[in-house]
């Protein structure tokens, strides 16, 4: 089994975590990502998560595959939530099962990586100086100011 | 070559949406390329520089260089942020 899913409603381990059980597995692994009250320095108050939804998805899929495919495991499961996110909230959730332990720690951790890096999602984090900003763009864009032009 | 407008539908998410003040626009565009796309819009809608920038046509993920064509949906894709 593997599945990518992005939703609004809150996420629900407990009840997803048994779309993971085999016999066949001897081991499962998890990665719950909350959301924090501070980053680089700058205190948080809530967050907004926002998907380009079709692609997402089919990124996100893409990236459970090739987990498929480098580490031998049963299932693999993801699920990314978007909106208005408060502190402490389960932003995104990855689970997997294999047979032993040692390519469940690792499958996992490539999956959220993964994830990071190429979904089309993004996080705008609302401070508590009544600031905002969308994380990895406005320091890059305030930077591109002063940057020479390549 | 050819100056012959086509319409495309275009997406605007994350911090491109708040630059453009709207979701989306359908435009009239002589661009042959999503890059040459993106140069209209972006002068327009006064957006940014932004790296990673990339783009994705009729949602899969393309070459700012592949030719446009008419009825294309396309999505500029800011640098992401997930989990």
């Amino acid at each position: 089994m593997k599945d990518f899913r992005i939703q609004a409603m809150p996420l629900q381990p407990d009840h997803w975590r048994r779309e993971l059980l085999d016999p066949a597995c001897g081991g499962y692994v998890s990665f719950e990502g909350w959301v924090r009250n501070s980053n680089e320095g700058a205190e948080v108050l809530h967050l907004e998560y926002q998907a380009y939804e079709a692609l997402a998805v089919k990124e996100g899929l893409r990236i459970l595959e090739e987990s498929l495919t480098r580490f031998p495991l049963h299932h693999a499961l993801c699920v990314h939530r978007v909106g208005d996110l408060q502190l402490g909230d389960l932003a995104v959730w990855v689970a997997v099962s294999s047979i032993h332990r040692d390519e469940a720690f690792r499958a996992c951790r490539y999956i959220i990586d993964e994830v990071k890096h190429r979904v089309p999602i993004w996080k705008k984090e609302h401070y508590i100086n009544g600031n905002s900003g969308w994380v990895n763009c406005e320091a890059c864009a305030v930077h591109a100011h002063g940057a020479p032009a390549d | 070559m050819s100056t012959e407008l086509k319409t495309v539908d275009i997406v605007y998410f994350a911090i491109l949406r708040e630059h453009a003040g709207l979701p989306g626009e359908r435009v009239s565009t002589a661009a042959a390329t999503p890059g040459q796309l993106y140069r209209e819009v972006s002068e327009r809608h006064g957006f940014p520089q932004l790296k990673p920038l990339k783009v994705a046509v009729n949602d899969e993920f393309t070459d700012w260089n592949a030719t446009l064509h008419h009825g294309d949906t396309v999505v500029f894709i800011p640098p992401v942020a997930g989990g």
